[in-house]
């Protein structure tokens, strides 16, 4: 609101000059105050953390040791950078060895609502006790409500070292 | 869209009487004779906003409990975009807003403005200045670095020593016995719920009752037409607003504010300091001892507090012209000269500090350099390879990023490449560096330690530490001594040195060691003065193993 108009106009029009600069600089140097505040102010709130390492790569263990085609719960622990603090977590990940030796590792939770799946080797599928979704040893959905195949972890095999990287989301079924 | 505006407006109008309220507030009047001499109030006020503006913004990435308040500081100066000028708006804002307060009481007691009928609103300012000096106390406190907290260990001990209220005061910030969690969560507390609206609420009935009685006149007003507060004051207002906010500005932006190292209780050689308006304070105490003490800490103080509340009923005669009032002057020549003596002599006998100071605030890693890779640090600087080479900060030099060189290069096609640039790297305009052997493995096995993550962490190494590692290396201490890890186990490692002597020790140590340990092996070394303060302070920098 610009309380400028609520009164009535200089009789001079010296005194109208002047009147119109103070008003003028007034608002300048609001503005230019805000300006110098709230641009590192939205820096601050919305540019993020900078950034940080790659992402670590954990050890896994020894892949000679994996059986082919029968997939294992394995765990291990990585750090994660959680704002100023350093968290070390479990992580868990379903490892499949191909019988050509190529190794596939899937994360822990189902695609649909998150709860913990597992193998049953019974079924010889992956099971999710929630709502019955299953998967193959490939992570692809069989049945259920499942929306798209588990999501896998970046890995690389080093020597006969299996080492585990981030968790990737594998892209929704379109029908 | 007028018509609209209009509409807008007067809907507002009708519905609040906002308008209403903005234009009385604005066209307040005001005597002929106000001026620049009135705009601290509004300074100060503007300030007090900027505080809790960047105040909040901290807050959204600061964990209030010690240790994690240590880290969460280090997050917001060394991965917020933008937090290290918060946190330096922050810091430099509480000096200025003493400063600006201090002022704006020191213009309205030469002008006499305090007198009857004003008595309300400057003992409401005596108050506004005693609650922005508990900003400062409660604030100190919060980064959780050895400076906040030796500096509030003196403080509570200080008010342990009031007389019948001083244990309950004690209790009160949660120092029983020592500074820990709960002192530091009372702290926390005043801080940000307890002060901020105790001072909004006294500078609303501030400005309320500077409304009630209006602007104090001077003798002679009387007979002067008024001013209108809006826009002739509001300008002059605004115009020391900008000033005050620019010195801020720059003084966040230049003045680097250090974090140093998180708070440890069973550091013995920390030489508390309280902020620099606490100096005064802070040295009144040392003129007394032992049962007199009380008299310094509290009876003394107490007494300015009062002094300062009774200034109106004190001074009940009537208003006169500025260039009347010697009484006043005195009074304010008498206690700036105070103030000052008392601050000068502080600083002045400040002791030097044992250990040098480490801004904790940038990377460190160069804490974790040999001494001969810090001393390559040297003459890295000496040779001045940043000048053509960038090292990791992504600036376009003549020469190739020197953090990318340790990947693919060994010592020896370093050491030929600095000798003759050329030969290496035909075509290379790098003039030949004219160090000897020694001084060019040095300079390889820092540039080997240089890569991508650390290049701009290395940098960072303090001059004192390149310079002290140069002495150290040039006097092979490393025959006898390690550092990091490196060198030979005839004499002690000298990492946490620090801990275990003081500096004048290692300093007389170096004169006689046969005195100070029988039966050592060490032989007797004289160094210049400023080698044996470069050469100290680094050893006493070295983190503890």
């Amino acid at each position: 609101m610009d309380a400028d108009d609520l009164t009535k106009p200089a009789p001079d029009p010296e005194g109208t000059t002047r009147r119109g600069f103070y008003v003028g600089a007034i608002y300048a140097i609001g503005a230019c105050i805000t300006a110098a505040l709230g641009a590192p102010a939205a820096a601050y709130l919305l540019l993020g953390p900078k950034a940080r390492k790659d992402e670590e790569w954990i050890d896994f263990g020894d892949v000679a040791k994996l059986p082919a085609g029968q997939p294992i719960e394995m765990v291990g622990r990585r750090n994660r950078t959680d704002g100023w603090k350093v968290v070390s977590e479990k992580v868990t990940a379903w490892v499949v060895k191909s019988p050509d030796g190529g190794v596939v590792a899937f994360g822990p939770r189902c695609t649909h609502l998150g709860c913990a799946h597992h193998w049953d080797d019974s079924k010889s599928k992956f099971v999710c006790p929630c709502h019955n979704s299953l998967f193959s040893v490939n992570g692809a959905v069989l049945a259920g409500p499942a929306p798209r195949a588990l999501d896998r972890y970046a890995v690389k095999i080093e020597g006969n070292k299996l080492l585990l990287g981030g968790l990737r989301r594998e892209p929704e079924h379109s029908a | 869209m007028n018509r609209h505006w209009q509409s807008v407006t007067g809907w507002l109008e009708h519905r609040t009487g906002l308008a209403t309220a903005i234009r009385r507030f604005l066209y307040e009047e005001i005597p002929a004779s106000s001026g620049w001499r009135q705009v601290f109030g509004s300074v100060a006020v503007f300030l007090f906003l900027v505080q809790a503006f960047t105040g909040i913004l901290l807050a959204f990435n600061y964990a209030p409990t010690p240790g994690d308040a240590y880290n969460s500081m280090r997050y917001i100066l060394t991965e917020v975009t933008g937090g290290r000028l918060m946190r330096g708006l922050h810091h430099w804002g509480a000096s200025m807003i003493i400063v600006v307060v201090v002022l704006h009481m020191i213009q309205v007691f030469l002008y006499g403005a305090y007198k009857k009928p004003r008595e309300a609103t400057w003992i409401a300012g005596v108050a506004l200045l005693l609650l922005t000096l508990a900003y400062g106390l409660t604030g100190y406190l919060l980064p959780w670095d050895n400076r906040a907290y030796w500096g509030t260990v003196v403080t509570t001990q200080i008010a342990a020593q009031a007389p019948v209220v001083g244990p309950y005061l004690t209790r009160l910030l949660g120092g029983g016995g020592a500074v820990g969690v709960v002192t530091f969560a009372r702290f926390f507390g005043l801080h940000v719920l307890l002060l901020p609206p105790a001072t909004i609420l006294l500078v609303v009935l501030h400005i309320y009752l500077v409304r009630k009685h209006g602007v104090a006149p001077i003798p002679g007003d009387e007979l002067l037409p008024k001013k209108k507060f809006y826009p002739e004051q509001v300008f002059k207002d605004t115009v020391a607003i900008f000033i005050a906010f620019a010195v801020l500005f720059i003084l966040a932006v230049v003045a680097r504010v250090p974090l140093e190292k998180l708070a440890d209780p069973s550091d013995t050689s920390y030489i508390p300091r309280p902020e620099w308006y606490f100096l005064f304070l802070f040295q009144t105490l040392k003129l007394f001892s032992g049962p007199l003490e009380v008299i310094g800490a509290v009876v003394l103080p107490g007494m300015a507090v009062l002094t300062l509340v009774m200034v109106p009923f004190i001074d009940r005669s009537r208003l006169v012209k500025i260039t009347r009032r010697t009484a006043a002057f005195a009074f304010v020549f008498l206690a700036a000269v105070a103030w000052t003596g008392l601050t000068a002599v502080a600083v002045a006998s400040t002791p030097r500090e044992d250990t040098a100071k480490i801004d904790y605030s940038g990377p460190t890693d160069w804490l974790q350099l040999s001494p001969e890779e810090m001393t390559g640090v040297a003459y890295f600087r000496q040779e001045r390879c940043a000048t053509c080479h960038a090292t990791g900060d992504g600036a376009s030099k003549a020469g190739p990023d020197l953090t990318q060189i340790s990947a693919h290069k060994d010592a020896g096609w370093m050491i030929e490449h600095f000798r003759h640039p050329d030969a290496m790297r035909p075509g290379s305009s790098m003039p030949p560096t004219q160090l000897n052997d020694d001084q060019l493995n040095s300079l390889a096995a820092f540039l080997l330690k240089l890569n991508p993550k650390n290049g701009s962490a290395l940098q960072n190494a303090p001059d004192f530490a390149a310079a002290g590692a140069l002495v150290y290396e040039t006097h092979r201490c490393s025959e006898c001594h390690s550092v990091n890890g490196v060198g030979e186990d005839v004499g002690p490692a000298l990492n946490g040195l620090s801990t275990r002597r003081s500096r004048s020790w290692v300093v007389h140590h170096f004169a006689d060691p046969n005195k100070l340990s029988p039966g050592t092996r060490m032989k007797p070394y004289q160094f210049s003065p400023r080698d044996m303060e470069n050469l100290t302070a680094y050893l006493f920098s070295l983190p503890e193993p």
